[in-house]
């Protein structure tokens, strides 16, 4: 059962210290969580692409075991999809998408904390397994009959199964709440055509979650039930098909891919409008190529699997329908470039990342339509080409598109500004350490170096190409590391960053920096597209006063000013004004059904326990008044 | 509920952009997500049934009648639940709480039926890993009716919750709403199943 934002006490039970951290229901702190716990996880993701470059540094090395190798690539591959980019686009969702739609929180508080919860201890069961024994060792596509017990004899498997289920849970309520929260927690006048592009593609994000998830669950079920209680699902020798397997991650996989994309779209065309001093170009059409992008994101599943026999039929209407996806792209990267042409353009790091993301994006898409092509696809597939493609829409795209966020939305979150000259530093560095690792990967792919094999064949010229990998991939880890120092500097520094930094548009820069609890002192009404920026210069305002809302009785305009400072933001300003309360209900739902994973692995005589916590969860989350 | 009126002064939930419960929306929005979880479950027993390459095969083992009669109980469990919110609706409680507990018992025997069901299979040889029909049968049929278990277990609580409920009788009837949205979409999933797994093959 859920509650809605509204539905809480006028003065929220809040626990303080960890406790707090534990039972937290607002969906910023919720949001930093997500923020938080992602980044964690990529830097254990880049330490483990770090341990796959040294290990590929030269041919014939064996800094690795292969069976070791084989956990590295998979927990890599694991980790930087489902516990780092996932969660830290779901964080930054959480987090701006409530304040720019103007709501004081999610629909759903406390299930937004469960979400939470059950991704964090989803990642801990995986990576659980370098302790118990073996990690799961299949590659993160996990294909079956790989991933069967023959070939895969430690529980790595089954703890990514588990592991898989757990975050999809996470993922499908985070999916059902922000569909929720942004079709009807809208402030007045925020019509679905005023929504900033983030919020729209989020929006299209959280519907693709919630329509390709269940596939990877019944798909991860599968694995499950066969490798623990005999179910010949993809065994040949009972009859099966192993084919099933892929069909069925697939028609996950690639919506799974614009899951990734579609936010980090949403947040290069946040900043580029703002940095050009110009309204965004082609709204409409940015929003209607989301949905393309989206729509057609469930029809192309099949070209990941050109090599496998698929009629020529199948193989050709797959390529067809994946290189029209790249119209509704390039539309979008039309829109930036038009927006940034003939703008007052400032270079500060947040658009220099989202400069660095169209470039390498387009390098990334145009890989991508090579690869749609079926004679093509044959010859490289399984190489390093195919590494290097997915790295530059994936790196090049949504890691450049998460740091530029993260320059851009850091005064809003912290309070604080992050420096600008190390700003830029990193920015070049990762630039340059990313076009060095991947980009030889392309010609590797092209001469034949097969991916996922721990070594090599000293072939002429692949040590070269693979050292300059190495060495392009420390270089990130530099980037990386002078990104945690330029954090923590700012986070130790005193200096207040102010309430609106960039000269922003949207309504997250109208309320304080870091937000008080409630968000907005007074709920916002919005009149235009650009609410924030239309109240700075009136005389500039793209406000068409022919559609103006009549202003409703007894509104308050945006604060223009610095809103009211209580002393303590957990007081009410207004009186009125609601907050949920904490809970410890969400994490003790969570930590029961991580009981109840372990349990159907290692001892299903335990599963009632779990069964029973998640219960007790249950029971007093309707006890408790909301 | 009615503590924070008196304090709020407010209704304790907010008017929303759609004019749409919030609660009822996710409900929807949730289905919409089961409906594909559903969908891979029967797709895959349908690739992977006519696969199996030994018995029992579903001619052989699965029961028409049996089935039949469990169907039907289930589908008046959905009847009870449209009585049980008709009455809430008129702010009757007490007999809300009697149909809901009416509902709750049908789903129960559906249960019931179905252990039944699994122990006859079982006896006749079929197991998970006897053979690909086994696996997806018990997968498909097991994940439905933990489904029905989840929803018995909701309406035990929302009898609770009305039981003790001295608030707004729209409210109460939100309440039942969303559980019988819930169950009658795991009834609909049933006679999919229905049709797919007995009517098909038997």
């Amino acid at each position: 059962m859920a509650t809605q934002a509204g539905a809480v006490s006028l003065q929220p039970r809040r626990a303080t210290g960890i406790w707090r951290l534990l039972s937290t229901t607002d969906h910023k702190e919720i949001g930093l969580l997500y923020i938080y716990s992602g980044f964690l996880f990529f830097l254990l993701g880049g330490l483990e692409a770090l341990l796959i470059r040294v290990q590929l540094t030269q041919p014939g090395m064996r800094f690795l075991s292969p069976e070791l190798y084989n956990q590295i690539f998979t927990m890599h591959g694991t980790t930087m999809i489902f516990l780092f980019a996932m969660p830290i686009l779901i964080g930054l969702a959480n987090y701006l998408a409530i304040l720019m739609i103007g709501a004081r929180d999610m629909a759903f508080p406390r299930l937004n904390a469960f979400s939470f919860w059950v991704f964090l201890f989803g990642g801990l069961v995986m990576y659980s397994g370098f302790i118990l024994g073996g990690a799961p060792d299949a590659g993160w596509f996990a294909y079956a009959p790989l991933a069967n017990p023959e070939y895969s004899p430690s529980h790595g498997m089954d703890l990514w199964a588990m592991g898989i289920i757990l975050t999809g849970i996470g993922s499908i309520v985070t999916a059902v709440n922000l569909i929720v929260t942004i079709l009807n927690l809208r402030a007045p006048g925020m019509t679905l055509l005023r929504m900033p592009v983030f919020v729209w593609m989020v929006l299209i994000t959280a519907f693709l979650m919630l329509f390709a998830l269940p596939s990877l669950t019944v798909d991860a079920v599968l694995l499950f039930l066969e490798r623990n209680f005999g179910a010949p699902f993809f065994l040949p020798a009972q009859g099966a098909n192993p084919l099933l397997w892929q069909h069925l991650f697939w028609f996950f996989g690639h919506p799974e891919v614009y899951i990734l994309i579609l936010p980090a779209f949403g947040i290069i065309s946040e900043i580029i409008p703002v940095f050009s001093s110009k309204p965004i170009f082609g709204y409409r059409a940015l929003i209607l190529s989301g949905l393309t992008i989206g729509v057609l994101g469930f029809m192309v599943w099949s070209h990941h699997m050109f090599a496998v026999g698929n009629s020529p039929a199948s193989d050709a209407s797959f390529s067809l329908s994946s290189m029209i996806i790249a119209v509704p792209t390039s539309i979008k990267i039309f829109n930036w470039i038009a927006t940034l042409w003939g703008g007052r353009v400032e270079f500060k790091t947040p658009l220099l990342h989202a400069i660095g993301f169209i470039a390498m994006f387009i390098i990334g898409g145009l890989s991508g339509v090579m690869v749609a092509i079926v004679p093509f696809d044959q010859q490289i597939t399984q190489t390093y080409f195919v590494v290097a493609h997915l790295h530059y829409v994936l790196f090049g795209g949504t890691v450049l598109a998460v740091f530029a966020g993260v320059f851009y939305w850091f005064p809003k979150m912290t309070g604080r500004m992050l420096s600008e000259t190390l700003g830029k530093w990193q920015f070049w560095l990762m630039l340059i350490g990313l076009n060095l690792t991947f980009f030889p990967m392309h010609l590797l792919g092209m001469d034949g170096m097969p991916r996922r094999v721990y070594t090599y064949e000293d072939n002429p010229g692949w040590a070269l190409w693979n050292s300059l990998e190495t060495i392009g991939s420390f270089i990130l880890g530099l980037a990386i590391l002078l990104f945690i120092f330029n954090v923590i500097r700012s986070l130790r520094s005193q200096e207040q960053a102010p309430d609106d930094p960039w000269d922003g548009h949207t309504l997250e820069w109208a309320t304080s920096s870091p937000p008080p609890a409630y968000n907005f002192a007074s709920i916002p009404t919005v009149r235009s597209l650009r609410p924030v920026w239309d109240q700075k210069y009136p005389e500039f305002t793209d406000e068409d006063s022919s559609k103006i809302d009549p202003e409703p009785p007894g509104s308050v305009t945006i604060p223009n000013t610095d809103p009211p400072q209580p002393t303590d933001h957990t007081e009410p300003v207004e009186g009125n004004i609601h907050l949920p309360s904490s809970s410890f209900n969400p994490i003790l739902i969570a930590f029961g059904l991580t009981v109840v994973s372990y349990a159907a692995i290692y001892a299903l005589w335990f599963m009632p326990v779990g069964i029973l916590i998640s219960m007790a969860g249950i029971v007093l989350w309707n006890w408790e008044t909301p | 509920m009615e503590e924070q009126k008196k304090l709020t002064g407010h209704e304790p939930y907010q008017p929303t952009t759609l004019g749409i419960d919030s609660r009822k929306l996710g409900i929807w929005v949730f289905l919409a997500s089961e409906a594909v979880f559903f969908s891979g479950l029967i797709a895959t027993y349908l690739i992977v049934t006519v696969r199996s390459t030994q018995g029992p095969y579903p001619n052989e083992v699965l029961s028409l009648p049996l089935v039949s009669v469990n169907t039907f109980v289930l589908i008046a469990s959905s009847l009870a639940m449209v009585i049980a919110l008709s009455n809430a609706e008129e702010n009757k409680i007490h007999r809300t709480v009697i149909w809901l507990i009416v509902t709750a018992v049908l789903g129960l025997v559906f249960l019931g039926g179905q252990v039944y069901e699994f122990i006859h299979l079982f006896h006749n040889g079929l197991t998970l890993d006897q053979n690909l029909f086994g696996a997806s049968f018990y997968t498909l049929t097991g994940t439905h009716g933990l489904h029905v278990l989840s929803g018995i277990i909701w309406i035990i609580l929302v009898i609770f919750q009305l039981l003790k409920f001295r608030g707004d009788a729209s409210q109460a009837a939100m309440k039942v709403e969303l559980t019988g949205l819930y169950w009658h979409f795991v009834d609909l999933i049933w006679i999919i199943i229905f049709t797919v797994v007995y009517l098909l093959y038997t």
